[in-house]
């Protein structure tokens, strides 16, 4: 069998064993939705007037507004599960038994991060279905905006998955594995996600400007709601191959070391 | 000369300042069983891991060759080559005893007939069609183990590595597990096994390797390294001190202990040795009241074995 061929049909087999994880234990998952879905519900119903007025409209503004970042941050939430799945998963002796098995070697990760993606691709979907209950429309977004939209979504994915991974990885347990990806829910709070950048304190400004949630939630909206992507569009996608180049190498230099 | 199924040469391994293992050779012929024996923290499970790609070789090892290959070079030839059972369990707990099974059909890359034959066959000779259909996480301890060996199995490996594949297994589960590990034999596959149960090495292997402290103190057959050991001895108890000092009068090379009315006689326990001991004391008029003959056996050259070593690094 060529190495090709080999590494998809592992990878495959391993992917069919993580999500048969996710599915009979899909409370970890669920749990990790709580989070975008409070944050959309509080934000909007409580402070959506004020916020919205400050945007120069209403809630209704403040909902278009805040669903896109809410769709990333649902991805920061849904792979720290990854985290801590791939940190429990190396301590199961079974993984063990695939270091000693002549199948491909990267196919426990690509196993995990496939999983990881497709999760958050349902996830999205989900915050989404929500966010269009409470009243979300997209504005004159076209067929391709939407492609673009979606593969925007699936490369953010990619990218923190590949990072949480690599987290995973370095965290002796689960909890420490769900301390160490924190950041990764953490950052979109610190992003355009809830107020625009340029009505941040000027001294925060760079913090929420230099990170990889905001130019990928600037993005996302221009794609769904029309406005001015500008720079962004590149900065999101570099970020997000430079991310998951960076985590792919990470893991699997960490994988490949000599387990403890 | 038959082939070498395992061969290597000056294995060492350190962790830190912590040498584990300094300096073993190993060979074991195709086809064989070959036993590593040592106490708590000498090494067996690190070197396993060692000859199974687990874990690296230390820089100053020598060659080692696993199914003929190279496990420098060509790691991959050898996990093909080889199944390994751990010492600790290797199963997936969240998925049934049956999705395990499926997992390792599908990364041996068998079709789904072949996978479905194999792993009916397997949980059938495990004793495991009830539970196959539970999460593996609900097993016992002993059936976790015997899904483990039986996933190791599901690749039919022409070498096998199984780090005390026995303990915690009740007496007819250990018996099925030795007679499982002869039909393997039968069919032409090497066994390494560790084990901390003397009479399992004798009952299995080939050759038997005692591992101390990193080193290998004794090597060869069962019955070589019962050699190694003085002699056996008959023990014979009295209850009345009268037929006692009777007895001990007619057996002056023997050993006395006043204290149980007992005393030790140096044999070989052949019959003719005994023999001449009965002869003795029927010539005496004496009737012992229990009569024990004691050959050396693994648990002898174990502790004497490990014990010189001991007394050594005092
Ligand atoms: N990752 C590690 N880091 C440091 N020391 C280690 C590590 N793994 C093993 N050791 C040490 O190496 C020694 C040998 O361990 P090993 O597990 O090979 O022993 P063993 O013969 O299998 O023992 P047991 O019968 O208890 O299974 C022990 O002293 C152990 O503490
Ligand atoms: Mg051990």
């Amino acid at each position: 069998m060529s190495t090709l061929s080999l590494a998809v049909r592992d990878s495959s087999t391993m992917l069919r064993r993580n999500l048969l994880h996710a599915r009979r234990y899909p409370s970890l998952t669920l749990n990790l939705l709580l989070t975008p879905i409070m944050l959309l519900l509080l934000f909007v119903y409580i402070f959506g007037d004020t916020l919205g007025a400050g945007l120069g409209g209403g809630r209704a503004e403040y909902i278009a507004y805040l669903v896109p970042g809410l769709l990333l941050m649902t991805i920061g939430s849904t792979v720290i599960g990854t985290a801590v799945s791939v940190s429990t998963d190396m301590t199961e002796g079974i993984i063990a038994r695939f270091r000693t098995m002549a199948i491909h070697r990267g196919s426990v990760l690509v196993g995990h991060v496939i999983g990881s993606v497709l999760q958050s691709v349902a996830s999205v979907v989900l915050v989404g279905a929500v966010g269009v209950a409470i009243g979300f429309r997209s504005t004159d977004a076209t067929v391709l905006d939407w492609l673009a939209a979606f593969g925007l979504l699936v490369l953010f994915a990619l990218a923190l998955t590949w990072i949480a991974v690599g987290m995973g990885l370095i965290s002796p347990s689960a909890e420490a594995a769900s301390n160490n990806a924190m950041p990764l829910i953490l950052l979109p709070l610190l992003s355009s996600a809830f107020v625009p950048v340029d009505k941040m304190p000027g001294w925060f400004q760079p913090i929420a400007e230099y990170q990889p949630f905001t130019p990928a939630i600037e993005t996302l909206r221009g794609l769904l709601l029309g406005t001015e992507i500008g720079h962004n569009g590149w900065l999101a996608v570099a970020w997000c191959v430079g991310l998951a180049i960076l985590g792919y190498f990470w893991a699997t230099a960490k994988f490949n070391n000599d387990p403890k | 000369m038959t082939n070498l199924a395992i061969a290597a040469e000056g294995l060492r391994k350190s962790y830190g300042e912590k040498v584990v293992l300094d300096g073993v050779d190993i060979a074991v012929p195709e086809g064989t069983v070959f036993a590593l024996l040592g106490p708590n923290g000498a090494g067996k499970t690190t070197a396993v891991k060692i000859l199974s790609t687990l874990l690296s070789a230390g820089p100053a090892s020598g060659g080692i060759r696993v199914g003929g290959h190279d496990l420098a070079a060509d790691p991959q030839a050898v996990r093909a080559a080889i199944g390994v059972t751990g010492q600790f369990s290797a199963v997936d707990g969240l998925i049934t005893g049956e999705e395990n099974m499926r997992l390792m059909a599908d990364l041996h890359h068998l079709s789904h007939g072949e996978g479905q034959r194999i792993i009916a066959e397997l949980l059938e000779r495990f004793d495991l069609v009830e539970a196959a259909a539970k999460p593996a996480s609900t097993y016992s301890g002993g059936m976790k183990r015997r899904l483990d060996i039986a996933m190791t199995l599901v690749g039919s490996p022409r070498i096998i590595f199984l780090d005390e594949p026995t303990t915690g297994l009740d007496p007819r589960s250990r018996h099925n597990m030795w007679q499982i590990i002869r039909e393997l034999v039968a069919g032409g596959v090497t066994v390494f096994l560790t084990t901390q149960y003397l009479e399992e090495a004798d009952e299995l292997a080939d050759r038997i390797a005692v591992l101390n402290d990193g080193k290998i103190v004794a090597e060869g057959t069962a019955a070589e390294l019962k050699r190694l050991i003085p002699g056996g001895h008959v023990r014979l108890r009295f209850t009345d001190p009268a037929g006692y000092q009777s007895a001990a009068a007619a057996l002056p090379d023997a050993a006395r202990d006043d204290e149980s009315l007992s005393l030790q006689i140096l044999s070989d326990g052949s019959q003719r040795e005994l023999r001449a001991v009965l002869d003795l004391l029927d010539s005496a008029g004496v009737e012992a009241d229990e009569l024990t003959v004691h050959t050396p056996d693994l648990d002898d050259v174990f502790f004497a074995l490990t014990a010189k070593i001991e007394e050594t690094v005092r």
